[in-house]
């Protein structure tokens, strides 16, 4: 009994074929050797893709020819990404190639001293267009893998310098076809979404192959025209990626880049304090001064003011130096030496750094003398130094 | 710069700019005639900014969020799970 076959018309069997061909192979990666490359007037590029046992003949049509950042030649070893298609006049299929680019150390390093130069030239890398990190982001947008070391190392830096800021993961592949796309896209994404101070892209260690994404003109460019300033973080301290010339800062490891954009919480606390000091110092000195010249119009004969008005204010100077030192006792000095690790630095906040730095104390009868102004001539003066205090008389 | 001016617009006066603020008022103190009433005033004013600059220090527990976008290109915020 004789089996029945379908029967086809060659369009018919062809079309069949197109449509398992191009439904089953619509995204494939393919590695190859360049040959018979033929560049068509049209700008189009048509090749042969071989290996030692097949061949697969190919197509690069000439808007993306533009994109390539290399130069294709016959024997070159390529990975192309596309999709196949079937030309049914002809009945033969091919690729149509979306992306290329070359393999082996030779060519990726070719390709990465092209890009280079070429953006270079373009002005992209100046340092000119470098933009300041904030000192103190609040948001913190970054772009890498969600799974792996990379995330956890970077928050845990963070966590331990300066917990008080929000990381906001757009999470990426960050190796592979597609993973340069989804970098741009990302940090182009963090520019429209616009709410954070800065940007780290990152990714651990790996070979140059595995690093390329991060050599992609798409990327350094997404980098470049990013109004958030962007700090790189690619592989190792040795590991220098197109990305890292195109970004605002380049960090030698993920967590050394967590490290630069935030500050350390004590450091800054310090300089709380320390800033805190030199006001009260100052006003103190200030109160003291005020104090020093009131009383001296008082002790002085050559006054002719009615004399009330200048124990009232003789008062009212009292007044507030006294509140000044119930200020000074119970107030933020105390709650601020409570705090953490500041205790035992107390001692080097103290007004004597200045005299350290090279800054001298002038006092009359013990007072401190901040103006010319109090001074006549022939008064004693006592002039404190670091190391001790000379006495002198005015001329 | 965008990015910065609208977080600043989101919440109340930064950290930064409590900072810049406790900077200007030393540099008034130490460098410049000022009067006694003023001074004064500076001081109540560097003490609570600086209190406000060591409490925003003290406070804080890291964040983790994901960035989301749905089909119409909209952004949200996602909690990230550990």
């Amino acid at each position: 009994m004789a089996v029945t076959q379908q029967q086809f018309t060659v369009s018919e069997i062809t079309r069949r074929i197109k449509q398992v061909l191009e439904g089953g192979f619509a995204s494939v990666v393919v590695e190859g050797e360049l040959s018979n490359l033929k560049r068509h007037s049209s700008g189009h590029m048509y090749f042969t893709l071989k290996d030692e046992g097949a061949q697969l003949p190919a197509v690069l049509w000439c808007s993306r020819v533009a994109s390539l950042r290399f130069a294709p030649e016959d024997g070159m070893k390529v990975l192309c990404g596309g999709r196949i298609t079937v030309y049914e006049p002809r009945g033969n299929y091919q690729i149509d190639v979306q992306s290329m680019r070359p393999m082996g150390l030779g060519e990726l390093q070719a390709a990465f001293d092209r890009l280079k130069e070429k953006l270079t030239a373009e002005g992209l890398f100046d340092q000119g267009r470098k933009k300041p990190l904030p000192p103190f982001p609040v948001r913190i947008g970054i772009v890498t893998s969600p799974t792996g070391a990379v995330i956890q190392d970077m928050r845990n830096v963070i966590a331990r310098r300066f917990p008080g800021v929000e990381l906001i993961l757009n999470p990426v592949r960050v190796q592979g076809s597609g993973a340069a796309e989804e970098i741009a896209i990302a940090v182009d994404d963090f520019n429209r979404y616009g709410r954070v101070d800065v940007l780290i892209v990152a990714r651990g260690g790996g070979s140059l192959e595995d690093l390329w994404a991060f050599n992609e003109e798409g990327v350094a460019r997404a980098i470049a025209r990013s109004v958030i300033p962007v700090v790189s973080a690619v592989g190792h301290e040795t590991d220098f990626t197109i990305a890292d010339f195109a970004a605002d800062l380049r960090a030698p490891t993920p967590s050394a880049a967590a490290e630069l954009v935030v500050p350390d919480r004590r450091e800054v606390l310090e300089n709380v304090l320390n800033s805190w000091y030199r006001v009260r110092d100052a006003v103190r000195d200030i109160v003291r001064t005020q104090k020093n010249r009131v009383h001296n119009l008082l002790n002085s004969y050559a006054f002719n003011r009615p004399i009330d008005l200048l124990r009232q204010q003789s008062q009212r100077v009292d007044e507030l130096e006294r509140a000044l030192v119930r200020n000074a006792g119970h107030g933020f000095a105390l709650t601020a030496a409570r705090h953490e690790a500041v205790a035992g630095r107390l001692a080097s906040l103290d007004p004597g750094l200045a005299l350290r730095r090279g800054y001298a104390i002038v006092r009359r009868e013990g007072v401190i003398v901040s103006s010319r102004a109090v001074l006549r001539a022939n008064d004693e003066a006592e002039i404190e130094f670091r190391d001790g205090s000379v006495r002198s008389t005015i001329r | 710069m965008t990015a910065k001016k609208q977080t600043a617009a989101a919440g109340e006066a930064t950290f930064e700019d409590a900072m810049r603020r406790l900077e200007e008022i030393v540099e008034r103190l130490e460098h410049g005639e000022v009067p006694l009433e003023q001074a004064m005033q500076l001081y109540e004013e560097g003490l609570a900014v600086s209190r406000v600059c060591a409490e925003k220090l003290k406070k804080a527990e890291l964040v983790l969020k994901r960035l989301t976008k749905d089909a119409e290109g909209n952004f949200a915020l996602t909690d990230e799970e550990e």
